[in-house]
């Protein structure tokens, strides 16, 4: 029974793999550019170490997907691409994290100018108790420098963006909060979209949604990689072999493995990332 | 069996125990009813005491306690609160200097308000207002009893109330709304003006409401530092002297010529102190209801 669902785990990837390949194929092939640098990243929760010299690069305008099990540090990692981080007292971080080329981690930077270039998209959908224009607006406002013309010009686009526009354009002035979960995933897409960052975070953005809320965000994902560079940390292992373009597997806070989606999910290096891959822990 | 019956057995126990509540309650409310209905009138309500408390109305102790809420009210606000924002979003919990911040106001709310009658005295009115009047050459303004000191000696003994209340208020506010503002590049101080406060405003004038049903009743905090025996006027300004209903009910139950004949008046006037302290919650009460369903419009 347990051998069935392994093979069965493995063959749906190898599906998606195969299927993503034929249709990457038609497209010529990009060169990927560099990012986001990480070197030798440790992260520590007081005298918990959460990542052990974390070494990796993201490329731009590219799907980098980050899997593992729970309490791996996947989320710490992720986190501690936009200084998130930074709000849990007692911890801190060693090591760089390049953001072209600039370290984000470096005495007297601008924080808000690092988070509005990397936006970040949580777990559970946090709109403000607010309507959701003045959810996609915030970002604009607090940063300042815009007219009432530019704001509604930039809510709309980035509705559009997060493929909400059609469900929400007669109710910008509703609560976001009477939108349903998936809708309301999307307006913290649009949220975070309206700052036009460079970067997306994304921690587990579907985990919480139904199939086709779900589908939907993954479809979004795809279309946005055209304009920025999406980094995304994901349970699903389906999910994460549909949309990313490369893969990192966590385990116990080191990053195990680090390469082409497709190479991780059909011939992984590492034991370990093997036996992820294929479910037979985790 | 047994056990149905120590079921039954506390069960009325506790039923018992909010009857005895209640009936104390009605008794003492009852009682002031009863007693002092027939002196409300026209007149108990529009002028000033006359014959040694036996005659005339309540007017200036009325005008003076409303006076000495609101600004009590307007200066432990924005101190409590700001207290409250640093405690909550700015101080390291763990550092020594924030836990003796919190030691300090758990122990200021358990100092009896006598003491804080006599600090107000010696602190405000001495040390404070007589240093402003030397220092600007002027003749007593500041350096005596009055209403600006009395209602800031209450608003301290409320600080405490106010901090401990602002700072739930703080804390209830969900963490992700705080990361989502964060997540955009706001600034901590952008997040906690346009996120974190406008939740918490409701649970913030609940301190408000507090402070106002124990600073409307407290009496020792005023005695030394503003309240008046007697005054047939009302004070026009914070440096002036006030009469308070619950100073009033103390001179007129200990200090009349003739207790007989005050008697009514002070069970008049202690149906007043308790209609005013509903009055001034109900009105809290009624803004705190209306922000509340302005931010469920949009929750």
């Amino acid at each position: 029974m347990l051998e069935k669902t392994e093979n069965l785990i493995s063959d749906q990837i190898k599906v998606i793999i195969q299927d993503k390949k034929e249709r990457s194929a038609e497209k010529p092939v990009e060169i990927p550019a560099l990012k986001i640098a990480v070197e030798k990243l440790n992260f520590f929760y007081a005298k918990l170490q959460a990542l052990k010299n974390v070494s990796v690069n993201i490329q731009t305008h590219q799907v980098t997907a980050f899997i593992g099990p729970s309490g791996c540090g996947k989320s710490t990692f992720l986190r501690s691409l936009n200084r998130m981080n930074d709000l849990i007292p007692d911890a801190r971080a060693e090591g760089k994290v390049l953001l072209d080329g600039i370290d984000i981690y470096q005495k007297n930077i601008d924080i808000t100018q690092i988070r509005r270039k990397v936006g970040m998209v949580f777990q559970k959908s946090n709109p403000f108790p607010k309507t959701v224009y003045e959810n996609v607006a915030y970002g604009l406002k607090i940063a300042g420098g815009k007219g009432k013309a530019s704001i509604d010009e930039f809510v709309e686009k980035s509705l559009k963006q997060a493929a909400l526009w059609e469900e929400v354009k007669d109710k910008l002035h509703d609560s976001a909060l009477k939108l349903s979960g998936g809708q309301q995933q999307r307006v913290c897409i649009a949220r975070a979209l309206a700052v036009e960052p460079e970067v997306l975070l994304m921690d587990e953005p579907a985990s919480a949604l139904d199939p086709i809320s779900t589908a939907k965000i993954e479809e979004l994902i795809l279309d946005l990689k055209q304009k920025y560079t999406i980094v995304i940390v994901t349970h699903n292992m389906q999910q994460a072999a549909r949309i990313s373009d490369f893969t990192g597997f966590f385990y116990l806070g080191e990053l195990v493995e680090f390469d082409t989606t497709s190479k991780i999910f059909t011939n992984p290096s590492h034991k370990k990332t093997e036996d992820y891959v294929t479910g037979r822990f985790g | 069996m047994n056990q149905k019956f120590s079921a039954a057995f506390f069960g009325g126990l506790t039923g018992l125990a909010m009857l005895l509540i209640l009936a104390i309650l009605a008794v003492i409310i009852g009682n002031i009813v009863l007693n002092g209905h027939q002196v409300l009138s026209w007149e108990f309500f529009t002028s000033a005491p006359k014959e040694g408390m036996t005659e005339g109305g309540i007017l200036p102790a009325i005008f003076g306690t409303v006076a000495l809420v609101i600004l009590m009210v307007i200066a432990v606000i924005p101190i409590g609160v700001m207290t409250a924002i640093y405690l909550h979003e700015y101080a390291r919990p763990t550092s020594v200097f924030t836990k003796s911040i919190r030691f300090a106001i758990s122990n200021l709310a358990g100092i009896p308000s006598i003491v804080f009658g006599l600090f107000g005295l010696g602190f405000f009115i001495y040390f404070i207002g007589t240093g402003v009047d030397r220092f600007f050459g002027l003749e007593v303004v500041f350096g005596q009893p009055c209403l600006l000191w009395a209602a800031t000696t209450l608003a301290l003994l409320n600080l405490p109330v106010v901090v401990v209340t602002a700072e739930e208020a703080l804390r209830a506010v969900p963490k992700e709304i705080r990361e989502g503002s964060l997540a955009l590049g706001a600034t901590k101080w952008q997040t906690i003006k346009k996120m974190i406060l406008p939740q918490a405003l409701p649970g913030i004038l609940t301190g408000a409401i507090l402070s106002i049903s124990r600073g409307a009743g407290e009496v020792a905090p005023i005695m030394f530092t503003g309240a008046a025996y007697f005054l047939p006027y009302l004070p026009t300004k914070p440096t002036d002297q006030f009469m308070e209903l619950g100073y009033h009910i103390y001179v007129m139950s200990t200090q009349s010529p003739d207790v007989e004949a005050t008697k009514p008046y002070l069970y008049g006037t202690v149906l007043v102190l308790l209609i005013l302290t509903l009055l001034l919650n109900f009105v809290a009460i009624v803004i705190r209801y209306r922000i509340r369903t302005q931010l469920k419009r949009v929750m």
